[in-house]
């Protein structure tokens, strides 16, 4: 548990002649991750504290950590690509209504005819159509991203009301059905899904000119462009990703229910962005990780489970998680201020 | 003008940041009434002195001494209380507020919690009226004036604070050529009222017409203290600043043939910014662009970029026309340009210097859509030996660099990749003279390497005596071409500023 003590703010020493790595901007993210790091530890002191008694049994907490990823899976595939979206400068709003929409459309009596492969493609397609449709408006049409994905959050919801008659609508496929419930060596399908997009994301963000772009575009609009970056095809490309996210994630929600329905997903937009924010992602574009973003949903789904374990209802817990993001973004502020103040005044 | 009274002093002021001493010992002494000049290169600790001076930093070491007594401002408004005001080269105005409400921006006059506006108006009227503008309204919107009014107007707040000095950061540097002469104007009334001004700027001749002494810094020290402005040689100057003794040194003119055609600009126009320019460049050639701000001058190079749609007229690229408005496009068929704004259009300030240099080209490097930092870093490593980047350290953010060495990085962003024409937009505005004889260098490089160079400034000398050939634009259009040696700054000058005197009295 070293992670405990690099999460403490650094200690006030005078700042050497030389930059030690630790202050370096590049080590920026780490320092906020690491803060993470430590409410996630602090989040897990304050379970075992107040249920002694579970965290005492190993099986138990073996299933509980589980649990909690399990909760942040679907979540965390729709940050990944929020997270893509907010530091190429953008927000999406629609993504909680694009993963109902791909969850009801791919769970139509005609859908589920196809099959599972049939369902899994049409859960993609709904969700890159309807990102694409995103970026079309916002890339090409010019219009605001908050202004012409608002709409999309209406529009969508309506569609999957729509096309289900306001019925939830049953999952007979058994093999979309056993996603959730399944495991491999122990550990639940849904976190490798979740591992798997998380992973894509990183390389995508960290290693691959697509990623650069997105910093570039996010950063300074005006240098892509006249550095030739495409930019308003790499605006499009940013919201269909979310799109792709959105249906891989209707897929496990609806594995996990069984079913789907037009008010599924609920308020998934703003669990995304609060957990990008608190994961670093700057809303202004141009800076964010995708391991913070992971790490932000993370956190939120241990408040979640710890609420669960003592039995407190999700009012409240509403309230702490609003709560909690204002107090991380401050916190990181005051971090960050009293980091470069210490600079300034030394 | 030595018999009046000191009012500043400051006595081996030291202020050090993590891994560097931005002041290490700066002595300055101000008069009440003169103009006090600061010179120095990019780096040399002008802007960290100004701060501190405006009570954004407090110095580690030294003493302050300020109408007598010691000055130890907490903050920037502690700072405009005590009478010292900082005109900054990114002028600090709010757009979307009136000139008075700026006037008096964080210290409006009140009554029972409400603004006198009637009064602060009145008030800003005389101001305005005092630094020869009452022509400005004071219920204008500041978005709405020039530049030169936008200088007025943070003068006005300087003023109204009832500032004794006034520090002005490169204030001619936003401004035309003759709303250069009414600053100098404004500036002449302040010092006859004893109000003193520290002023810096890049440009010798106008520290000579306006100056009354000079002080020189380089590497955070004070290397001459009160020079007189008129009578010091340039040489001496330069050599305080750069430990070297060069001025504005072009490199030797090529004497090669000129190359293929690269560029062809047929009637190119754009309705209120240009119309009907033709022109051409060719390979291993520097084609100079003459004109005021307002000429027309940067709306062209960003149209033939792609930057912005052309309107009639064709751009095209040994042989091929561009499609319009397609920066792709030009950056395919071997254009590169560095915009006149470094850090809004150039510039990714967080991310570190190679990334920046590489923005244009790492495509090219990627294998797969996979970025090959590696490669990147090792040929940003061959640019900054080649530009003398200083510091070298590719990883840090370009944030951390001066004005200057952004300014290489903007360039050697073209160098990477096969640039076959550069189009520069004043490449050395704000550039200090050792860089800039430096870029000079780097550009005739470019040349003899056989690329084109399409070159924009608004200093003469520099069109003068870096290009091979001149155009001269005013308002929009295209008024002169002849070969660098056929043309002296006098011709360039008149032809330029023909009958742009009234028009930009009016606008003011």
């Amino acid at each position: 548990m070293t992670t405990t003590q690099t999460a403490a703010p650094p200690a006030p020493e005078k700042p050497a002649e030389k930059r030690s790595w630790w202050r370096d901007d590049a080590s920026e993210p780490l320092r906020r991750n690491l803060a993470l790091v430590g409410v996630l530890i602090l989040l897990v002191i304050i379970g075992i504290a107040t249920r002694p008694d579970l965290y005492g049994d190993s099986t138990w907490v073996r299933n509980n950590i589980f649990t909690i990823l399990e909760l942040a899976s679907v979540i965390g595939v729709v940050t990944v690509g929020m997270t893509f979206v907010i530091i190429g400068g953008g927000i999406d709003l629609s993504v909680g209504a694009i993963v109902a929409l791909a969850g009801v459309w791919s769970t139509t009596v005609a859908t589920q005819s196809y099959g599972a492969g049939g369902m899994i493609f049409c859960a993609v397609a709904v969700g890159i159509g309807v990102g694409v449709v995103n970026g079309i408006l916002i890339a090409y049409g010019r219009l605001v991203a908050f202004i012409a994905t608002l709409a999309m959050l209406v529009a969508a919801r309506g569609l999957a009301a729509q096309i289900s008659g306001k019925q939830t609508q049953v999952s007979t496929n058994t093999f979309i059905n056993d996603i959730a419930a399944g495991d491999l060596l122990g550990i639940p399908l849904l976190v490798y899904i979740l591992a798997a997009v998380v992973a894509a994301g990183w390389v995508l963000l960290n290693r691959t000119t697509f990623g650069r772009r997105t910093v570039a575009v996010g950063g300074n609009v005006e240098a892509a462009r006249l550095a030739g970056i495409n930019v308003k095809r790499h605006t499009l490309l940013l919201y269909a990703l979310s799109g792709l996210c959105c249906g891989i994630a209707a897929i496990m929600l609806t594995s996990q229910a069984n079913s789907a329905q037009a008010a599924m997903a609920n308020l998934y937009e703003l669990d995304a962005i609060a957990a990008a924010i608190i994961g670093g992602t700057l809303l202004s574009g141009g800076r964010g990780t995708i391991i913070g973003s992971l790490l932000g949903v993370i956190v939120f789904a241990t408040i979640t489970n710890l609420f669960a374990i003592n039995n407190l209802s999700t009012e409240v817990q509403n309230m702490v998680k609003g709560g909690i993001i204002v107090a991380a973004v401050l916190v990181q502020q005051f971090r960050y201020k009293s980091l470069s103040q210490l600079f300034n005044r030394t | 003008m030595t018999d009046n009274e000191v009012v500043l002093r400051l006595e081996d002021v030291v202020k050090t940041f993590p891994g560097v001493r931005a002041l290490d010992g700066v002595q300055l002494e101000v008069r009440a009434g003169e103009v006090h000049c600061l010179l120095g290169q990019n780096g040399a600790g002008k802007s960290t002195l100004i701060k501190v001076l405006s009570g954004v930093h407090r110095p580690d070491e030294g003493r302050i001494e300020w109408l007598g007594g010691e000055f130890k401002p907490a903050n920037p408004q502690a700072a405009m209380k005590a009478g010292i005001a900082t005109i900054y080269q990114e002028l600090d105005l709010v757009d979307d507020l009136s000139v008075a409400e700026n006037a008096f921006l964080g210290h409006e006059p009140r009554r029972f919690g409400f603004v006198r506006r009637g009064y602060m108006s009145r008030h800003t009227r005389q101001i305005l009226t005092r630094l020869g503008h009452g022509e400005i309204p004071p219920g204008r919107m500041v978005r709405s004036l020039p530049a030169a009014g936008k200088q007025v107007v943070s003068m006005a707040r300087a003023l109204s604070h009832d500032a004794k000095l006034i520090i002005m950061d490169e204030p001619s540097a936003v401004l035309a050529h003759d709303e250069v002469d009414n600053l100098f104007r404004i500036i002449r009334d302040l010092t006859s009222n004893g109000i003193a001004v520290i002023y810096i700027s890049h440009r010798l001749e106008e520290i000579r017409e306006i100056g009354d002494r000079v002080t020189v810094l380089k590497d955070g020290r004070t290397t001459a203290a009160n020079l007189p402005a008129r009578t010091t040689p340039t040489r001496d100057l330069v050599s305080r600043m750069t430990g070297r003794t060069i001025e504005y040194v072009f490199p030797e003119q090529s004497t090669q043939d000129r190359g293929e055609e690269l560029l062809r600009v047929d009637g190119l126009g754009r309705a209120g910014e240009f119309a009907d320019i033709s022109l051409s460049v060719h390979s291993g050639e520097i084609v100079g662009i003459a004109g005021l701000v307002g000429s027309g001058r940067s709306e062209l190079l960003e149209t033939i970029f792609g930057a912005r749609r052309a309107e009639s007229g064709t751009v095209t690229v040994r042989g091929k026309t561009l499609r319009p408005g397609s920066v792709g496009a030009a950056v395919r068929a071997g254009l590169g340009m560095a915009p006149e704004e470094r850090k809004s259009q150039a510039l990714l300030l967080g991310e570190p210097i190679y990334r920046n240099v590489t923005l244009a080209t790492f495509t090219g490097y990627a294998r797969g859509g996979f970025t090959n930092a590696g490669k990147e870093i090792a040929e940003a490593n061959r640019i900054a030996d080649l530009l003398e980047l200083r510091p070298r350290d590719v990883r840090r953010p370009v944030r951390t660099l001066s004005g200057g060495n952004q300014q290489k990085v903007v360039v050697g962003r073209w160098l990477l990749g096969d640039t076959k024409l550069l189009l520069l937009d004043e490449p050395t505005r704000g550039v200090d003279v050792g860089a800039r004889a430096e870029l000079y260098q780097v550009i005739r490089d470019l040349a003899a390497r056989g690329v084109g160079v399409l070159l924009v400034s608004s200093e003469v000398p520099e069109v003068l005596g870096l290009a091979d050939r001149v155009l001269v634009m005013r308002e929009g259009r295209m008024v002169r071409e002849a070969p660098a040696g056929e043309l002296d700054e006098d011709t360039v000058l008149d032809l330029v500023m023909a009958g742009s005197l009234q028009a930009e009295e009016v606008t003011l």
